[in-house]
């Protein structure tokens, strides 16, 4: 099935209807077996002791709060360039799931500071630059609840949306560009991670447990606002139909 | 199991993930029941869009038809 073909939303909600049962169960097994494997398999970092388990949660949400963006940014082309009839519900389906993930990052970034470098936070680049994409995804809501017509929201939101973009390379890179408190990627660098294969594993099933998690919730809360756009239709014929008549 | 002197921080980083995780999922669930309650409820009034009510409905004129 192509992008063109997924573009007929009743063909899009048959295939959310037939892939959700699916993705559940993956997201749900996933989840426990990276759950096992964190409380009951991982051994204790030898400098960060059992803390290291916050990584587990921290280190996926970090990299699900940025995909979120990412996805919003191709959405955001897709509603500019190619004017895919999809791409906007899937921009503003993404926003409140994206927010979510980058403020458990905040907070389990926060709850594992603490202990490991004495502060809740430091205003250090990376740190800052997630919480900018924190408000960028509150500012993007606001934008579309802000603008009633969906097609006008979707455009201002998609320029918003590009415009914001910029600040996904400025948290990659924060940790090399700037002298932070932030410790510099320990896992997607050149050269391979430099995490141990005991406590890798379970970070990267953690991971990708999240990141069905997070398509499973993209494609339902598409579905919704598919329905959603269909009632405001169906609301608007019915304001017209004594009109007409 | 034990979560060494800083089990509250580790329980407390997994207690919030697991209260916004849930919080999501039963905001996009009861969001889904709140639209195909209203699209059903719309539906059963007679109003139904245009490409909706073709299908069933062949040759037939539909009650009220969506753009």
């Amino acid at each position: 099935m192509t992008l063109t073909e997924l573009a007929n939303p009743t063909r899009f909600l048959a295939l959310v209807a037939r892939l959700m049962p699916w993705l559940t169960a993956a997201t749900a097994l996933l989840l426990i077996a990276g759950l096992y494997q964190t409380f009951a398999v991982a051994p204790d970092d030898y400098q960060q002791g059992a803390t290291v388990k916050i990584m587990f949660l921290h280190v996926p949400f970090a990299w699900l709060a940025m995909f979120g963006w990412a996805i919003m940014s191709i959405s955001a082309l897709g509603t500019l360039v190619w004017r895919h009839p999809l791409a906007d519900v899937s921009a503003k389906a993404a926003a409140p799931i994206g927010a979510a993930f980058t403020f458990l990052c905040l907070v389990t970034g926060a709850l594992w500071g603490r202990p490991m470098w004495g502060t809740y936070w430091e205003w250090d680049a990376r740190l800052t630059s997630v919480l900018i994409l924190f408000l960028m995804y509150l500012g993007v809501m606001a934008l579309w609840r802000a603008v009633e017509d969906p097609s006008r929201a979707a455009r201002a939101a998609a320029v918003f949306t590009l415009v914001g973009a910029i600040n996904l390379p400025i948290i990659k890179f924060s940790v090399d560009w700037w002298n932070t408190l932030h410790q510099p990627a320990s896992v997607l660098r050149l050269g391979g991670p430099t995490i141990h294969m005991s406590i890798l594993a379970p970070l990267m099933v953690m991971a990708l447990a999240f990141s069905l998690m997070f398509v499973t919730l993209h494609l339902a809360a598409m579905r919704n606002e598919i329905l959603r756009r269909r009632i405001r239709t169906l609301h608007l014929m019915q304001a017209a139909a004594p009109r007409a008549g | 199991m034990n979560l060494g002197q800083h089990a509250g921080f580790i329980v407390a980083a997994y207690g919030v993930a697991v209260i916004v995780v849930t919080a999501l999922i039963g905001w996009i669930a009861a969001d889904y029941r709140r639209q195909t309650r209203t699209l059903r409820r719309l539906e059963a009034s007679g109003i139904t869009r245009r490409s909706a009510a073709i299908a069933p409905a062949a040759g037939t004129a539909p009650s009220r038809a969506a753009p």
